[in-house]
């Protein structure tokens, strides 16, 4: 039989980017089922007798290991403060950056596309820019130290990038639809509801994921304007690292366990992310 | 006005006025439409017809004037809130929703709920009407752009809404589909018993479907009368060009009266037309259709001699492009039989219907007689 060189080397190629970019994926993931002994070990080893311990300190937040004195972690606490931080960044930004990003689409009012602009602008700031000042206002108006300060901030940064993902899509809603659905007899807000974001679902969805991703990686915000009660797992996997030990086997866990919210999410939202379903009831 | 006294008005539009930026789109624009009349608007291209609808419709505000419906000013209404409908020429379907939900949604959009049995009834009977039935359970970008433009049909009707509104419903379907909506439109339209006011930028469409056309050109309506008598007897050289194809000849002349006889002169050339009228001698602008220019071998009493340039045919027709000595060239055309009896090679004469031409001020363009 003859081999096709061009798609062996094809094959090989798809191997070497999928090792490139899944090997340290995979490794963390199997370094979470080890011991911080068998990660040492000088030659490591493919096959290992997988344990459960490490997942199972983390959920308790007490680490136990011989020679070293007991851990306390607040890894579950961080979890949670994580998903409210997140979730309750999304749900802001959606609140006010649909109608917002809707308002840019189809109206065209005065200096609007200057303050589309400077909502952008917004992210060209880098975070460490503003942080010091902002650090110092939120301990004055007593904010330090919030769930609302943390979510308030992470607008700067999730609002405009909703807004002009979610203003294209609008722009794209032949507006003669809308008008359609109002000569029906429908009121202005039963069109927005029923037409505008349904039709641009696609977007408001990739926003979103987009948004959630930005809001649970985030480090920087919730390193130095919170304290560990509100501290994400970004900021919390700190802990782990104490002068008298690095627990790696820990860290891993704690990586596998923050990255699940967002890749279920991701799979979850990828239906929504469906284009054309506007495609062919427009014509002209 | 054909229908006078055989309705009462209806819709009432007066001084219709719309500008976009300086631009005036629509100025001072009336009309009186009649009850359950059938009332085409008809313009050129950017001649603001769409516009005209959107203002109707609620979609766009005036910047000054009165739309009454019935008794009832509904200027500042919502478009929810009048009783019209329209049919978008890009057909605006909702795409999320199957078509039997298209059709249905003014049926859903009205305050007191109507039972879901009743809007089954009728969407499947707007269907059958329109010959949708097979594809109430496709969505939008399912159908054939024939199936999309009868949907959006059954849409703007199945309310029975006072006033539809449809914009050129017939532009983005192929010629096939066109032609046997033309036949069925009227039909349709009569079981639903309401006015309809019909936009199109196709005069054969505008004559084969209004009891009244309107002819829109910047902004105003130039004229608003039955299609036979737009066509033979156009109240501007703008509506005699807008309407025929080939357009209507026109050149400038010198009118004078002698007796029974109209004598038409222009550059040395004398057509002599025994016809009454009643406008004063001097220059004006003559206009013929090219069907009431008769072409012949054998001279006649008033005929001139022309040359042959050339000849295409056109919509069952022949036409010919013939030039008098005197440069000036015109159109003329002739049935296929009468146009084989007819030898390019031999001289060739023209003489004008006698009642068929028409005297245009040089100004204003307007109809003298």
């Amino acid at each position: 039989m003859k081999i096709n060189i061009w798609s062996l080397l094809k094959i090989l190629a798809y191997i070497a980017i999928i090792m490139f970019f899944l090997f340290p994926i995979a490794w963390i993931f199997n370094m979470s089922f080890m011991t911080n002994d068998e990660i040492l070990r000088k030659v490591p080893v493919l096959f290992y007798e997988p344990t459960l311990n490490n997942y199972i300190g983390l959920w308790k937040g007490e680490i136990a290991s011989e020679g070293f004195a007991t851990m306390y972690v607040f890894f579950k606490q961080n979890l949670i403060n994580s998903a409210i931080l997140s979730v309750g960044s999304v749900s802001v930004t959606l609140l006010l950056g649909v109608p917002a990003a809707y308002a840019f689409a189809r109206y065209k009012f005065k200096g609007g596309e200057d303050i589309a602009f400077t909502l952008l602008s917004f992210r060209f700031a880098p975070a460490l820019l503003i942080i010091l000042p902002l650090n110092l206002y939120f301990s004055k108006i007593g904010l330090y130290d919030s769930y609302f300060a943390l979510i308030w901030v992470y607008q700067l940064i999730t609002l405009p990038l909703l807004l002009w993902i979610v203003r294209g899509y609008f722009e794209d809603i032949s507006p003669d639809i809308e008008y359609a659905y109002r000569l029906d007899g429908h009121s202005w807000f039963q069109s927005f509801w029923r037409i505008s974001i349904p039709l641009a679902k696609p977007g408001i969805a990739a926003a979103s994921l987009l948004c959630f991703i930005y809001a649970w990686n985030n480090f920087v915000f919730a390193l130095i304007l919170g304290s560990s009660q509100i501290q994400p797992v970004t900021v919390g996997a700190l802990a782990f690292i104490t002068a008298s030990a690095i627990p790696y086997g820990l860290i891993a866990c704690g990586i596998v366990v923050s990255v699940l919210p967002t890749l279920v999410l991701a799979l979850f939202i990828q239906k929504y992310l469906v284009q054309g379903l506007s495609l062919g009831a427009i014509k002209g | 006005m054909l229908l006078k006294g055989k309705y009462m008005t209806y819709l009432n539009l007066e001084n219709l006025s719309i500008s976009f930026k300086n631009d005036k789109v629509i100025s001072n624009l009336n009309a009186k439409i009649d009850k359950g009349e059938f009332f085409v608007v008809f313009g050129p291209s950017g001649s603001g017809k769409t516009v005209l609808l959107r203002l109707l419709s609620g979609i766009m505000l005036l910047d000054d004037g009165k739309i009454e419906m019935g008794s009832e000013v509904i200027n500042e209404l919502q478009p929810e809130e009048r009783d019209i409908s329209m049919a978008f020429q890009n057909f605006a379907l909702y795409p999320h929703m199957k078509a039997y939900d298209n059709i249905a949604s003014p049926l859903r959009a009205k305050k007191n709920l109507i039972p879901d049995d009743e809007i089954d009834l009728k969407v499947r009977e707007v269907a059958s009407l329109l010959k949708i039935e097979h594809v109430l359970n496709q969505f939008p970008k399912e159908l054939s752009n024939g199936q999309k433009q009868r949907t959006s049909l059954a849409r703007s009707l199945i309310s029975k809404p006072s006033v539809v509104l449809l914009d050129d419903p017939l532009r983005n379907v192929d010629a096939k589909i066109r032609f046997e909506m033309r036949l069925e439109l009227p039909k349709v339209l009569k079981e639903f018993n309401t006015t309809v006011v019909y936009v199109t930028q196709d005069f054969r469409e505008a004559m084969a479907l209004g009891d009244r056309i309107a002819v829109l050109y910047e902004g105003k309506f130039n004229d608003i009368d039955s299609p036979k008598n737009i066509y033979q007897n156009p109240s501007s050289l703008t509506t005699a060009k807008l309407f025929g194809d080939p357009t209507i000849n026109n050149f400038d002349a010198n009118i004078k009266k002698q007796n029974e006889f109209v004598v038409i002169n222009v550059n040395g050339e004398q057509f002599k037309l025994k016809r009454k009228t009643n406008i004063q001698d001097g220059d004006c602008i003559v206009g013929i259709r090219p069907e009431d220019i008769i072409l012949s071998n054998e001279p006649s009493e008033n005929s001139i001699e022309v040359e042959f340039r050339t000849k295409t045919p056109l919509n069952l027709r022949i036409v010919f492009l013939v030039r008098l000595k005197n440069g000036l060239e015109l159109l003329c055309s002739a049935t296929e039989e009468e146009s084989q009896l007819i030898d390019e090679d031999k001289k060739m004469y023209i003489s004008f219907l006698e009642e068929k031409s028409h005297f245009f001020d040089l100004e204003t363009k307007r109809n003298l007689e």
